[in-house]
């Protein structure tokens, strides 16, 4: 469970995130809103790259804040950006690895929790073929291996289906529905496509202008009137 | 498959490569080309360090040539105030040398790309500076060692298994194979995984778990004592050393040529040492001037960095391997006897080739 309250971001005289307040349960969550609407500067402040001008997050009873940014990985903290970032030079095998490399975990569990997160996202790839060589949509695999190996506490998924083809966001979204039951992790999925959000997450909140405009089942929470207004102007 | 058989013939065709210029090319060479290749094993070391900096971590230094002085002036001063034995007095070098290379570094943990580049050779400049003023230890006493006023200046000494030139040649490249062998220790273990992903990414590498700063300063460590351990080396292949013999602007040239040799491989170091030191002394052998090097290297690094961002090191193989197909492809286009087979033919020829080159 994570508790955040009066979170605030602000950048110069822009409030990214104004006075959010949100507990998220386990299972997959879903977060969306507009463009600029501070999804990713909420993620940017889970993982320790921003610093909040104001509130806390509790994430299982220890407060998230007060970590080094790199050691939130080594407690549970796992996420995949906007951009591509599975190292290309690396074979799939090591660009998992290392994530398990710097987690909490020994050496000695380390290449059946590698391959275990490869075959957990349905990667059809040679573990030792180099990044590189791979298509977007396995590269995209790749990423959410790294995110889900070892024994991650939260897993936070930023817009992970940007520009695949639908066959491939379905099976994105099967890997990401089954993230919770598999690692027991918390997972957070930003994204625009809402049939993916809605196939995926139990409940979801929705931010507008940094302001959390709406939270709870995800059904509910896409016929709201505000969330509608949000996305599509004034009715 | 042909990939894993390739990479099981490597360790063998290194080892010929090594025996061959340990006991092949002093039994070939002139001593003054000798010379010029003790030069070469001293920068191939400086180049694997540079490469480790800007192809591995992504960190761009030009003050490459500023460090290697002070591991050189470090390993002079210890020479003549002690007797320890020689890869005694070079690891302590590259110990040294690594303290002042990480304070160097310093920006690094906050700076990239440019700036970096810019922060990095105002340092070389005050290094080179104060070793102006400091000089080099030439047998005199006192912190700098320098006397001023001797007028026999004793030969900074060699170790006493490597007097002679092809002896003293033949040391340094053993000592280069060890700091290469070092390097790909690094590169293919945890910090190696590390810096790849600090190079692709910084966010990514944090969000991974990757304590950027100590890996950037392991790198910054690790280039900084192989470039004392060269400086080592460097003081006694010349035996007597000068302020004037380390430019602040050789780091700029040290930096296109490994960018041409290549950053992400060890070969690349080889082939930018050979570039920066043995070019020279051939052309100096035949009566051109140096000077047109600079132009050349800045073709090079034109050439380098519009068609092959991996270096000569990565770039020659392959046109070679595709010279070799095409050579292979026009000796055997007369075979096929019937004019309706002959394009199938050739295609299967063309990878049948490729297996056997």
């Amino acid at each position: 469970m994570i508790e955040v309250s009066g979170l605030t971001v602000r950048y110069g005289g822009v409030t990214s995130l104004d006075d959010m307040s949100l507990t998220f349960q386990a299972g997959t969550c879903g977060l969306i809103g507009p463009n600029g609407a501070g999804k990713t500067t909420f993620f940017n402040v889970l993982s320790g790259f921003v610093r909040p001008a104001a509130g806390t997050v509790r994430a299982f009873g220890d407060d998230l804040l007060a970590m080094a940014h790199f050691r939130r990985a080594r407690w549970g903290v796992r996420r995949t950006f906007q951009t591509e970032q599975a190292i290309s030079e690396l074979s799939v095998f090591d660009n998992v690895a290392m994530v398990h490399e710097h987690s909490r975990l020994g050496g000695s569990s380390r290449r059946k929790d590698v391959l275990d997160a490869i075959s957990f996202v349905g990667l059809d790839a040679d573990p030792d073929a180099q990044v590189r060589t791979l298509g977007a949509g396995q590269r995209r695999l790749v990423e959410v291996a790294r995110a889900v190996v070892g024994r991650p506490k939260l897993v936070l998924l930023d817009e992970p289906a940007a520009g695949l083809p639908d066959e491939e966001t379905s099976h994105l979204g099967d890997v990401i529905r089954r993230i919770p039951e598999h690692t027991q992790a918390l997972t957070i999925l930003v994204d625009h496509d809402m049939s993916l959000v809605s196939a995926c997450c139990e409940t979801t909140a929705v931010l507008d202008f940094g302001k959390l405009i709406a939270s709870g089942p995800t059904a509910a929470v896409l016929r709201n009137d505000d969330v509608i207004r949000a996305y599509l102007g004034v009715a | 498959m042909r990939r894993r058989v390739a990479v099981a013939r490597r360790p063998a065709i290194i080892a010929v490569l090594l025996l061959f210029a340990l006991f092949g090319l002093p039994a070939l060479l002139s001593l003054y080309y000798i010379d010029a290749l003790t030069q070469v094993a001293v920068y191939s070391m400086v180049a694997a360090a540079l490469g480790v900096l800007a192809g591995r971590v992504g960190l761009i230094s030009l003050g490459q040539v500023a460090v290697l002085a002070v591991g050189a002036w470090v390993a002079a001063r210890l020479l003549f105030a002690t007797t320890q034995p020689y890869p005694v007095i070079l690891v302590e070098a590259g110990l040294i040398t690594m303290v002042a290379g990480m304070l160097i570094g310093l920006p690094a943990l906050r700076l990239r790309g440019l700036y970096l580049a810019l922060i990095t050779l105002m340092l070389a400049g005050a290094i080179t500076v104060i070793l102006a003023s400091l000089n080099f230890p030439n047998g005199g006493h006192g912190f700098s060692g320098y006397n001023g006023a001797l007028v026999n200046i004793p030969p900074i000494r060699r170790p006493s298994i490597a007097s002679g030139d092809p002896a003293y040649y033949r040391y340094s490249v053993i000592i280069a194979a060890i700091m290469f062998l070092l390097v790909l220790a690094h590169i293919r273990t945890r910090p190696g995984r590390a810096w790849a992903a600090i190079r692709q990414s910084e966010p990514a590498a944090l969000a991974a778990g990757i304590n950027t700063t100590l890996y950037k300063l392991w790198a910054l460590a690790l280039a900084s004592f192989i470039t004392g351990v060269a400086g080592g080396v460097l003081a006694g292949a010349v035996h007597y050393l000068y302020s004037i013999d380390f430019p602040t602007q050789n780091s700029i040239i040290l930096l296109a040529v490994v960018l041409m040799g290549g950053v992400y491989s060890l070969w690349g170091a080889v082939v930018a040492a050979v570039l920066y030191q043995f070019l020279p002394a051939l052309l100096q052998n035949w009566g051109v001037s140096a000077d047109w090097l600079t132009i050349l290297f800045g073709i090079g690094v034109l050439q380098v960095l519009t068609t092959a961002p991996a270096g000569l090191a990565d770039q020659v193989p392959k046109d070679l391997a595709k010279l070799g197909r095409l050579l292979l492809r026009l000796t055997r286009r007369p075979q096929p006897a019937e004019p309706a087979a002959a394009v199938p033919t050739e295609t299967s020829g063309v990878s049948g080739g490729g297996g056997a080159a």
